[in-house]
Formats: C-alpha cells, structure tokens, sequence
C-alpha cells in the first residue's frame, strides 16, 4: 500500500498538517490516530525566547517521528517563497518544501508564473520541490520541466472543505503524468472526499483543517486514514466504468413469467 | 541604530546577524534569518553587516497546512 516521494518509502498516503488543533496534545493525539508519516509544517517571526511556543512545537515533532514538509504559506512572489524555503530548509533540516506561491487572496490560488519560477530556482538550489498547484495541465507541465518530481493539485481552495471541484480537470492531470506521485493538496473537507481522490487513481493526499477543525480531530484522523486506505483499495481493484444506462446484474437468461 | 526587525522598527547595537541574535537572546533556539529579503545561512550571519534601516526577518518553526 506504500509509495515513494523524492525516494523515500511512505508507509501511509496521508500526509497531515499541523495548524489549528485545539491543544498540541490533539495535534500529536492526532498525528499518531492518523498513521501520517508526513506532517506540513511552516515558519513565521519568532516572537519569544529559546523557551517559545515555537520552540516547543519543534521538540513536539521531534517525539512524534514523523518526517516534516516545511511550507511557504503565505508567500506572494517567488522571490519571498525561495527565501522562505532556505530558511525552512535550514530550520527543519530538510530539503523537501511543499512551495506555495499564492496568486490571489479569496481562492488562494497559486501564482502559476511565481510557482515555476520558484520551483526552479528551488530545484537547482538542491531542493526537493513539491509544488501546490492546480489541476491545469500546462502548469504541471511547466513544473515538471522545472525538476519536480511530485505534484500536488488543489482539490478545492485551502480551507473550505468543498472537496473535488473539478474532478474532469484532476482526472485529466491523472492522465497526463501517471509516471510521477500526484497528492491532492487542500479542499478535502469529508472523508468520502479523500476516498473519491484516491479511487481517481491519486498517489495520497494532504489536509489539514478537515482535520483540525473536527468536533474530534483523533477520531477524523482515523476516519481519513481509512477512507484513503479503501479509496486506494478500490482503486487498485479496477473499478467498473460508469454507464448511463441500467444494466441486470441478476441473469436475464431464465427469468420466470417472461 | 535603527532597524526594521519582522516589521516593526526597533533600536539594536550589534552591528551584525549573529550580534543581533545574540542581542535578541535568541543564540539558543532554532531560527532563521533573512536580511534585506534575502536568506543569510547561519555560518554567514557574523559577516551579514546591519545597517541603518536595514530589513531583518528572524523566523521559527510553527506549525502549518
């Protein structure tokens, strides 16, 4: 059931991010009911000591053992998303970054122009890149040609739980670039949209505040663990095509009074 | 001098990165820095001269999506 990002075997396909938990105990309560052996993770001005909140949220990574994707949430430009991900890299000892280069502020939608120009600057930099993109074709395309390896389509804007908005334009993308790891990154807001993900053929998805904002986010976490794990089942297992018309599962051959 | 430290203008007597850090009380925990804009990497900051005015980012880990 494991996949491979960058090279590294992931034993799970759900990646988790780390913002908005009631308390740090339900975020690790949560990691761990999960099973994510990715967590998203950012930087922003440290406002304390050695002794901050900050501070001790890197420690809490440290216990739980589970490998960091450093964001660049928030960035505008590609100029503030490369050296926001040299400084993540620096802090997280990582070379992995999940690139965000934010275009417009109500959908959050990626700057495809800034996105690219970062991931490449990025890849030549030594960074594994994991870009948040969209499900347009000719940007993906673009980011492939500037070294990443994965990408990591919306399934709707950040935050609002709507789940697959264009489920044709990301089984369009499936289509396309079915040799590299595609993660449906943001929009998932139930677990029978991550499952709906996964049956398309998605490698493993990424999300946060369905999670997070749960009445009980260890029992969501679960729940999203579960359903990835069966919408790749199902996958794997050669769905049916769909048809517009009825057809008797039950033997017509046979059939009495006809 | 005066600096711009995360945005907000503030009074400093190092004359370098590494100075302010430790200014700052900040030697022991794990941060970043940009000057100016750009990223300055740990071993670089004693050579990342402050100037009147100067933009300095100081960041940490935090959680994130």
């Amino acid at each position: 059931m494991g996949f491979s990002l960058y090279g590294v075997e992931l034993a799970s396909r759900l990646l988790l991010g780390t913002a908005q938990y009631p308390s740090p105990a339900v975020l690790a309560d949560a990691v761990r009911a999960s099973s994510a052996g990715v967590v998203t993770v950012s930087v922003r001005r440290e406002t304390g000591g050695a002794a901050s909140g900050q501070q001790r949220f890197f420690a809490l990574l440290g216990e739980l053992g589970v490998r960091v994707l450093p964001n660049t949430a928030g960035c505008h430009s590609a100029r503030e998303a490369i050296a926001t991900a040299q400084m993540a890299r620096e802090i997280f000892e990582t070379d992995w970054i999940k690139l965000e280069v934010i275009g417009e502020a109500d959908t959050l939608h990626p700057d495809p122009f800034g996105l690219v120009e970062a991931a490449r600057e990025l890849t030549a930099d030594g960074f594994r890149v994991l870009p948040y993109c969209t499900e347009d074709l000719v940007t993906a395309a673009h980011l492939r040609d500037a070294g990443c390896e994965v990408l990591m389509p919306w399934g709707a804007p950040i935050g609002t739980g709507r789940g697959l908005n264009n489920v044709y334009g990301l089984r369009a993308l499936r289509a396309h670039h079915p040799d590299i790891p595609l993660i449906v990154d943001a929009g998932i807001g139930l677990p029978s949209h991550a499952a709906a993900a996964m049956e398309l053929g998605f490698d493993g998805i990424l999300l946060n505040t369905a999670v997070a904002g749960a009445g009980d986010p260890v029992a969501m976490a679960r729940a999203m663990a579960l359903a990835i794990e069966a919408g790749r089942a199902g996958f794997e297992a050669g769905p049916v095509p769909m048809r517009d018309m009825a057809a008797p599962s039950t033997p017509v051959l046979g059939t009495p009074f006809q | 001098m005066q600096i711009l430290l995360n945005g907000e203008s503030r009074d400093c007597v190092a004359g370098d990165l590494a100075a302010l850090i430790d200014e700052l009380g900040l030697a022991s925990a794990r941060v970043a820095t940009a000057l100016d804009g750009d990223f300055v990497a740990v071993r670089a900051r004693g050579s990342a001269a402050l100037r009147p005015g100067s933009s300095v980012e100081i960041v940490g880990p935090m959680q994130g999506g």
